[in-house]
């Protein structure tokens, strides 16, 4: 134990000496947050829109005001021909263009269909989404509307709408991506620097030939990779409290479940990623090496964990892939009780996913992690 | 094994592939001795000491340790021994006083007697004003004194010193070498491996190992005496003329030049000085000087080695005949 407190105590003195690393652990979960949490947005507004309105009738002006008043599109200017479409599209200054035929209006008032069409940048799948989305069901509810007017007009009794859906969002009514992104950040920036620290921290010392030192004294091969880890264990907590702390106050992520529940299955997670550093350590020999493999590690982290895009909609093989993954079964503990209000026995089936990869890398990394040379 | 030995070993070895790095290595070290390894860089003189410190697997022959098996028991070595490597391993980032700290806990001793013992290892090396100087801010000299008392923290029974003065000026390797002594007068066996045939004359047993073999252990008295030297220091004008006649005789196995002065080795000749003086006069040769001289360490291990290579190129020319 005294052995343990040595090398643990040893980590943290080297810590505080090395400010630069010390920064890190501080400045990248912020920054991190604040670029998520601020820049990306899947939700997509304000898209510049160019309308090329060949009727200049009321209705056309109607129809417009009406795509403006949703807050999707803003109008950049009038254009006379598709060729201007084309261009600006080029050129990034529009992502949708209106195009209303002639006789829009008139075609409208005699009661027949009229149709208008919506050109969208496909270079953007995103955009293509939210634009035609959003177009098409404001024509259905106008259509509808149209129709009710004009029964109502002939003296028919208005019947209420045989079907309709009313869409209600739960634990994040407003569709705010920072609070979807936030709960998951905490899993990402523990993944990249819990493996990257541990690793680093391990291969530093076989550069330096202080490892061999170390090998040649009676400390055990337990007591030095635990002594190693307890305080990056430590700055796991730190950092994950940092984020949830700044999420709180700058995005107003809620915190519905338990926090106590949070942290004790955030341990799972945490040794899971620092076995994982450890097991990177035997393979690098250099601490760039060691960097490189966190990072080559956190990109289908990223991609596949449900980070950023949804499971469900990866095809099976990037799903098994995923499961696999730490993070994919720390972002749903994470979320699920940090949104939702989770308790443990609804996420326990990941708490368990999560132990049995925390097992085998524990297992992988102790036969590795020799305390022989050679 | 008798009571005294601290180290014993028995046709240890090591491979690395298919190069065997030490080969048949078999030696005894005393309690309280200091006992040199010799030999040119990559002889394998580092993987000996890996396995007797129980880092190092051997792949053939047995070694005991303070009593412990180096296969087996190495856990138990490592509790009392010291061991020094040659790229000193400290941490540079770590004070003086925090590195003994860390190794006095490292190796066990006691948190009563901790403090106790840093500042004795401190007073002792002269380290006390610098206990809160970053080590890695030292000079070559002092980080060897650092890692000297840290290696030495927990006064083990034995310790390992891997070329501890490599790269260190000389007036620091002496004072490196009055600590060796004054560790060894306090009742600790010490290993040193060195390729400075100086320091091996401070040594009280030496071995010498080439290419993996052991070739010879022995006093340094006892070692240059095995090879039946004659050294003469020599002065001739024109000396690079002197030198080129002295080696075609037989028996003369070695002609350098210091400066003005020459030095040959002899071996094997009853009166060399004569043989010599004859040799060079017949040639028309002027000697200014001729002295016999005592051969040291140095002179022995390069006849040793001449005899080696010279015995491995004889079995080869064979073995391709």
């Amino acid at each position: 134990m005294t052995r343990l407190l040595a090398v643990a105590w040893k980590e943290l003195v080297q810590l505080r000496r090395d400010r630069m690393t010390f920064g890190m652990m501080v400045g990248i979960p912020v920054m991190q947050l604040l670029l998520f949490g601020f820049a990306i947005n899947n939700d997509v507004r304000h898209m510049p829109t160019l309308v090329y309105d060949q009727d200049q009738s009321a209705e056309t002006r109607d129809f417009v005001q009406r795509l403006v008043v949703t807050g999707f599109y803003d109008v950049v200017g009038q254009v006379h021909d598709y060729d201007e479409i084309a261009r600006a599209m080029r050129e990034g200054k529009a992502h949708v263009a209106v195009v209303l035929p002639p006789r829009f209006g008139e075609t409208l008032r005699s009661g027949k269909g009229a149709h208008a069409q919506l050109v969208v940048d496909g270079s953007d799948p995103q955009t293509v989404a939210s634009a035609t989305n959003t177009a098409v069901s404001l024509a259905l509810t106008r259509s509808v509307e149209l129709s009710m007017q004009s029964l109502s007009m002939r003296g028919q009794p208005l019947r209420p709408q045989p079907l309709s859906i009313e869409p209600t969002t739960w634990y994040n009514p407003e569709l705010k991506t920072a609070i979807y992104v936030v709960p998951g950040l905490v899993g990402v920036i523990l993944t990249m620097t819990m493996i990257m620290f541990t690793a680093m921290a391990v291969v530093r010392e076989r550069e330096r030939g202080t490892l061999e030192q170390l090998i040649v004294s009676p400390v055990g091969r337990v007591e030095l990779v635990v002594g190693k880890i307890l305080p990056y264990i430590g700055i796991g907590y730190i950092q994950m409290t940092l984020i949830l702390l700044v999420g709180r106050l700058i995005f107003h992520v809620p915190l519905q479940g338990s926090l106590p529940l949070l942290y004790a299955l955030a341990s799972a997670f945490i040794a899971a990623n620092l076995a994982l550093g450890l097991f990177f350590s035997t393979v690098a020999q250099t601490q760039q090496q060691a960097m490189q493999m966190s990072f080559f590690w956190l990109l289908p982290n990223i991609l596949l964990s449900g980070f950023m895009f949804p499971y469900e909609g990866m095809p099976p093989f990037a799903q098994g892939l995923a499961t696999i993954l730490p993070l994919t079964h720390f972002l749903r503990i994470v979320r699920g009780i940090t949104l939702k209000g989770a308790t443990f026995t609804e996420v326990q089936g990941e708490f368990v996913q999560l132990l049995i990869i925390l097992g085998v890398l524990l297992v992988l990394t102790a036969t590795r992690f020799s305390k022989k040379l050679g | 094994m008798s009571e005294a030995s601290v180290i014993v070993a028995d046709h240890l070895s090591r491979r690395f592939g298919a190069l065997w790095a030490v080969r048949d290595v078999s030696l005894e070290v005393k309690r309280g001795e200091i006992f040199g390894v010799l030999g040119p860089n990559g002889a394998g003189k580092s993987t000996t000491i890996r396995m007797l410190c129980g880092i190092l697997d051997p792949s053939g022959g047995k070694g005991t340790v303070v009593g412990y098996d180096v296969a087996s028991q190495s856990e138990r070595i490592k509790q009392n021994i010291g061991y020094m490597t040659q790229r000193f391993s400290l941490y540079e980032d770590l004070t003086v006083g925090e590195n003994l700290r860390f190794y006095a806990s490292i190796y066990g001793v006691p948190s009563r007697e901790r403090k106790a013992r840093i500042q004795e290892v401190l007073s002792s090396t002269g380290l006390d004003e610098r206990r809160n100087q970053l080590a890695g801010t030292l000079s070559g000299g002092w980080k060897q004194r650092v890692a000297l008392a840290s290696s030495t923290i927990h006064r083990p029974p034995l310790l390992f010193l891997d070329e501890p003065t490599a790269g260190v000026d000389p007036v620091s390797r002496r004072q490196f070498w009055d600590q060796i002594h004054r560790i060894s007068a306090e009742g600790t066996t010490v290993l040193v491996t060195t390729h400075y045939m100086d320091e091996a004359e401070r040594c009280h047993r030496l071995a010498f190992i080439f290419r993996g073999e052991l070739l010879a252990t022995g006093t340094p008295m006892q070692i240059v005496e095995q090879r039946r030297l004659q050294v003469l220091e020599l002065e001739a004008e024109p000396s690079l003329e002197a030198a080129a006649r002295l080696r075609q005789l037989s028996g003369v196995e070695e002609v350098n030049h210091f400066g003005h002065v020459m030095r040959v080795a002899l071996r094997d000749i009853s009166n060399a000085e004569q043989l010599v003086r004859s040799t060079l006069s017949e040639a028309g040769i002027a000697v200014q000087r001729c002295d016999n001289v005592r051969p040291n360490v140095e002179d022995a291990f390069v006849s040793m080695v001449r005899e080696d290579e010279a015995l491995r190129s004889q079995a080869q020319s064979k073995a391709a005949a």
